[in-house]
């Protein structure tokens, strides 16, 4: 067996860092694209429009991913290598709001443009710009939604949310929020969830996002309370979960299950009458902003404007229901098929 | 031996002060006493000790009853209901299948970090087959099961050929396993109402049979049958006395005339059969192919395992003890969260249980007398 020997090793590794780094030399100007993870259909969406507005614009786009949402490490490493690398600008969905803050200083002192798309940082200016969801807002449609659709039943609801996860990031608690004051509940501290007292609240669960979670959570609730009559849901995963578990309760029929996002399967899920209405987000529009915005800033020093009254820009966010409610602007299942992610 | 040895000085003391015999004496009974407390207070200590060592599952057990009882008197009759303690049965189910799968590789003194990662690959195989590639759903199943049972084979190959620690191996084929799902799936859920218009069969252990209250899923029915077969085969045939001696001492156990790496290779490949068949009652607990699911299902394994009171250092402990861990995990679970109780603190709790279970499990390994 042909062994390499330590300097034979160290000689491959080299040829490899510079064949790496004499990529992006090619272009003129370069741009890194550093999201979640790379599986999520949502990252996948986004990437796709970034890459498609690059090439256009000849930008040549580096990507990085996490390996998994949380990994931090990942994403500190991916920056680093963006700055070395002589990048014009970063988008970033940051994994960790805060923990991400003192290296996205770095690449702005070291002259990058730093756009967050997704996930704003904390606090927002951290970042040059942000591109993304009005998350609120996002809630807040389902949640007017919801009250519309019960009626003056409304105001003896019984109401289970499905969050995310203990951490209680923005995305988490910024929709939560959203949905109880959409529905006329008094949240208290609008960044923590939990310490609303309004008896039609049944309580809170995490569900990770994903259906195992959302099926576990839906029966933790309905043990505390059974006559439970609206389910809020972090994603549209969760809440296909929370369904399987209201079907083994006996309960599908008679419970609303709202939640956000707008990929194709919980469209479909809206189509189906599982899913009542769902607040759908644009990442491919993030994306693609995300790099005009870099190729402006690389022509002209200029940086992109926040949408007026928000720390961010807003890329829009569009109810799917198709059992629309008066003064609700909302598109159909069917309508929403057409601009689903993933 | 501290009372004792205090008794002493005080003795010394006394008799060094006055000279009083009558103090004397009395320190001396006092002295009688103090030991006899203590060699009784030993001796009882120690019958625990032995009684536990001979019956490795009683801890589990008498954990599991106790808690129940603490639960079901902090929660009420909600968590004693029929209905609530089925419910737990059925949270547990995937996790206590994977964590028969490890109970096995840990008996051998290895342990498996892919386990969760073998099972929901194979979920996705089934699913991708079955509801998008129109395979008969019995096939989409066969396909899943090898695709199990040769991850399982794998992880026992690199074990015993490259000799490499089970922790390295299986680090990195849970790596290698989860990127496959995501590549595989896209990190897409094929929905419920897809599987039950496709393959239905997919769903089999997701229904149930209900009787007073409560709800038997076939999922936990199939749990408790995946243990009660595995125990049989540990302590019955005379495979499971070659599993136990090589994670005892495996260079003893080849003295024997066991070919533990044989041994080794099977038991990792039965390990991801049972993964696949996990895989199988997952579609049915979730309700869908879900592969962003179980990312910590092997920790969980683990700690059912731990806390069920098998050894890590191999050779001891009954597999029915993990299954026993899973639930006292469920219970405790379901009793802080019926207690009104943060996850957090849920966590927090799981956390010190795991601790304590495998400081309680040392203890009783250090009979030696």
């Amino acid at each position: 067996m042909n062994r390499l020997n330590p300097i034979q090793l160290a000689c491959i590794g080299g040829a490899a860092l510079l064949a790496a780094s004499a990529v992006p030399a090619t272009a003129e100007i370069s741009a890194c694209l550093i999201t979640k993870t790379d599986t999520n259909p949502f990252f996948v969406k986004m990437k796709e429009g970034a890459t498609k507005e690059a090439e256009a614009n000849g930008i040549a786009l580096q990507t990085f991913a996490g390996k998994i949402d949380g990994d931090v490490e990942t994403q500190v490493a991916a920056v680093e290598t963006c700055i070395a690398s002589g990048a014009k600008g970063i988008l970033i969905t940051p994994s960790d709001s805060r923990a991400l803050a003192p290296v996205v200083t770095q690449a702005r002192d070291a002259g990058l443009l730093v756009i967050a798309l997704d996930t704003p940082f904390e606090p927002a200016d951290v970042a040059d710009a942000t591109f993304a969801t009005d998350n609120f807002k996002a809630g807040v449609l389902i949640g007017q939604w919801a009250k519309a659709t019960l009626g003056d039943d409304a105001a003896n609801a019984k109401i289970a949310l499905l969050d995310l996860n203990p951490s209680e990031v923005s995305v988490d608690y910024l929709r939560d929020q959203g949905f109880l004051t959409g529905f006329g509940i008094d949240v208290k501290d609008p960044t923590d969830i939990g310490d609303e007292d309004d008896p039609r609240i049944v309580g809170h669960d995490v569900t990770n996002g994903n259906e195992e979670g959302g099926r576990t959570a839906m029966e933790n609730l309905l043990q505390k309370d059974p006559e439970v009559n609206v389910v809020y849901t972090i994603n549209e995963p969760a809440a296909a979960g929370a369904y399987e578990a209201l079907k083994a309760f006996g309960r599908e029929n008679d419970v609303l299950v709202v939640s956000v996002d707008g990929g194709c399967p919980g469209v479909m899920n809206v189509g189906e009458g599982i899913i009542g209405a769902t607040s759908m987000q644009f990442p491919l529009l993030m994306a693609s902003k995300g790099i005009e915005a870099i190729k402006n800033w690389a022509d002209s020093g200029a940086k992109p404007d926040n949408t007026p009254g928000l720390d961010f820009f807003d890329t829009g966010v569009q109810l799917i229901t198709d059992t629309p409610v008066e003064g609700l602007d909302s598109l159909s299942s069917e309508d929403g098929l057409a601009l689903c992610w993933g | 031996m501290r009372m004792a040895s205090q008794g002493d000085t005080k003795r010394e003391d006394q008799s060094g002060g006055s000279g009083d015999d009558r103090g004397s004496a009395d320190a001396e009974v006092l002295r009688e006493t103090a030991i006899a407390a203590e060699a009784k207070r030993r001796t009882a200590l120690h019958l625990v000790q032995r009684f536990l060592h001979r019956h490795p599952t009683m801890v589990p057990v008498i954990v599991l009853a106790v808690s129940v009882v603490l639960f079901g008197m902090i929660a009420g009759g909600r968590f004693f209901s029929p209905f609530n303690l089925s419910l737990i049965m059925q949270q547990v189910s995937i996790i206590g299948i994977l964590a028969a799968a490890q109970s096995i590789i840990i008996i051998t003194a290895g342990i498996d970090l892919s386990v969760a990662a073998i099972m929901v690959l194979a979920s996705v195989i089934a699913g991708k087959l079955a509801v998008e590639a129109g395979v008969p759903t019995g096939l989409a199943l066969l396909a899943a099961f090898v695709c199990g049972t040769l991850a399982g084979t794998m992880n026992g190959l690199l074990v015993t050929r490259l000799r490499l620690p089970p922790f390295i191996v299986t680090l990195g084929t849970w790596n290698v396993f989860f990127a496959l799902n995501l590549w595989l799936s896209g990190a897409q859920s094929i929905r419920g109402q897809d599987i039950d218009n496709a393959a239905p069969l997919l769903k089999f252990f997701g229904q149930s049979l209900t009787f007073g209250g409560a709800r038997l899923t076939y999922g936990s029915m199939l749990m408790i049958i995946i243990f009660l077969v595995l125990w049989y085969l540990l302590n019955r045939t005379a495979w499971g006395r070659h599993v136990y001696a090589t994670g005892d001492d495996k260079e003893a156990a080849e003295l024997a005339g066991i070919r533990t790496d044989r041994t080794l290779v099977s038991v990792y490949a039965l390990a991801g059969f049972v993964c696949a068949i996990g895989a199988w009652a997952a579609i049915g607990r979730v309700g869908s192919v879900s592969p962003q699911s179980f990312y910590e299902g092997n920790l969980q394994s683990i700690t059912a395992v731990v806390i069920g009171g098998i050894s890590l250092f191999g050779g001891r402990g009954s597999i029915l003890g993990a299954l026993f861990g899973a639930l006292i995990v469920g219970v405790f679970q379901s009793g802080l969260r019926l207690a009104g109780v943060d996850v957090l603190w849920q966590v927090f709790a799981i956390g010190w249980l795991i601790i304590v279970a495998v400081a309680v499990d040392q203890w009783i390994r250090r009979v030696s007398s």
